[in-house]
């Protein structure tokens, strides 16, 4: 699977949806998941791509990740993966 | 109805080892959140707290207790020894039979959990020590208190989280308003930083990494304190009698719950549980002068506090005083309240208003007068203490200067 595959059935997962329902043009909003959701996505990820996810509920705003979107959230991950590698 | 009275305070915690070190670091607007100390705290991605530095269990309590009593248990009998020393009370006979003890804590014994996992799960050792339960149990410090000081009534562990000791308090209030006890010892305590109970805290991603800062448009979470408030509540004339010095009164109280969410907070909740402490107390809104709040410097938390303030005093909301000293101790989650309680006693004895540090940016959501800073000097009649904890459920303290 490819990051993009793996983010959206980790979203889809936690929206209880099938990942064809969820587009890169998603909002988590959109997709029903709340603040509560929020956090289990990032844990999600963080377990999956064994990574650190820059993100504090208090200010999402000024977090180094942006959750704007479903496409914002992989293009974070994939930031935070090459600086990985 | 009999009328209840404060005649014994006592703490230790991030401030001070007593009750006087914390009022003159809450006067100076100190803070005692600082980097943690601790194993394998290089693992953690929070690595600040308000943690009590330069307590040396070794010297207070032999080895036999040293099995015994975890450190939510130690900071426990700590306070209690002040609290009840300052009170002057001795425990014989009748009163023995029916003085109690109800503490409030979250967590209880967190770092005996903490160790004895490490050691079966990491070290791969099989046994361990023949005292973890009954050293890790949440009532072990209000069993240890009765045990010390011959308190033979109504004794249990109250655990509502970050509300935990109101509501504690508000049972011995209680007991003692109805008669069915002269004095009770009450507070609470919370012992969490370590590794596994600040690991556990991360995963919400309501932590600060860099500083408590209640009710600041720029403040980016709670930030945890551990230590004990202890008081020696008794019934009024039983205090006069005795010629025992009143540090204040404890006139009502109100608990109520949110039935709503787990961890978001409600304003409805909060403000029936001010308007019914204010009921209960028979205060009008406009005779309160302070309120300490639970003020934990989250995003949620801090804006909707102020809405249920500001429904439940309606115009007097711009008039009062509420400020967090969580800014200074931390959050002391079980135990907050207690070592909340003295701020109050402070501005009700004392005069003296401790302030909201680390306030830095005016927040609209947050527009009422929160102490920035620096501590006032104001006469202070009424004060309520605010507790509203993950679960939904809130209770809150009215109180008065010493009759």
């Amino acid at each position: 699977m490819s990051t993009q595959e793996k983010v959206i059935a980790i979203i889809a997962e936690q929206a209880l949806l099938t990942p064809s329902d969820v587009t890169p043009s998603s909002s988590l909003e959109d997709l029903g998941i709340d603040s509560m959701g929020l956090v289990e996505c990032i844990f999600a990820i963080e377990e999956e791509f064994d990574i650190s996810v820059p993100f504090n509920a208090n200010t999402p705003e000024d977090s180094d990740f942006d959750i704007t979107d479903v496409s914002s959230i992989i293009s974070g991950i994939e930031k935070l993966l090459s600086q990985k590698a | 109805m009999k009328r209840v009275v404060i005649t014994g305070a006592g703490t230790i915690n991030a401030l001070g080892h007593s009750v006087t070190s914390t009022f003159e670091a809450m006067r100076e607007g100190r803070s005692g959140i600082g980097p943690l100390e601790f194993r394998d705290v290089d693992r953690l991605s929070i690595k600040i707290g308000g943690q009590v530095r330069g307590f040396e269990a070794e010297g207070r309590f032999n080895r036999q207790q040293m099995t015994l009593y975890d450190r939510f248990t130690q900071f426990t009998l700590t306070a209690a020894k002040e609290a009840i020393a300052q009170s002057g009370l001795e425990f014989h006979g009748e009163l023995a039979a029916k003085a109690g003890v109800v503490l409030g804590t979250a967590g209880g014994g967190v770092s005996t959990w903490d160790d004895n996992y490490r050691s079966v799960y990491e070290d791969g050792k099989n046994r361990v020590h023949p005292f973890v339960v009954p050293k890790l149990m949440n009532n072990a410090a209000a069993s240890h208190v009765s045990m010390e000081f011959n308190l033979k009534g109504p004794s249990f562990t109250v655990s509502t989280a970050c509300a935990s000791s109101n509501h504690a308090m508000a049972q011995a209030f209680q007991m003692i308003r109805t008669g069915m006890s002269p004095a009770m010892i009450t507070g609470g305590s919370e012992s969490m930083l370590c590794f596994g109970g600040v690991k556990a805290w991360e995963g919400l991603r309501v932590m600060s990494k860099d500083a408590c800062r209640p009710f600041s448009a720029n403040r980016n979470g709670m930030v945890q304190g551990e230590g004990a408030g202890i008081f020696v509540f008794e019934e009024y004339e039983h205090a006069r009698a005795r010629g025992a010095e009143i540090l204040c009164e404890v006139l009502g109280y109100a608990m109520s719950s949110d039935a709503a969410d787990i961890v978001m907070p409600s304003k409805q909740g909060a403000a029936r549980a001010i308007s019914g402490a204010l009921q209960d107390a028979g205060l009008d809104p406009g005779q309160v002068a302070y309120i300490n709040a639970h003020g934990t410097g989250t995003a949620a938390n801090d804006k909707t506090e102020c809405a249920a303030v500001a429904d439940a005093f309606g115009p007097h909301a711009d008039q009062l005083m509420m400020s967090s000293t969580k800014s200074m101790h931390g959050h002391l989650i079980g135990g907050t309240g207690a070592v909340e309680l003295l701020a109050c006693i402070m501005a009700l004895k004392d005069g003296i208003v401790a302030p909201t540090i680390g306030y830095e940016e005016v927040d609209p959501e947050c527009a009422l007068d929160v102490v920035p800073n620096e501590a006032r000097e104001v006469e202070v009649d009424y004060a309520l203490s605010n507790a509203f904890a993950f679960g939904g459920l809130n209770a809150v303290l009215a109180l008065g200067r010493a009759p």
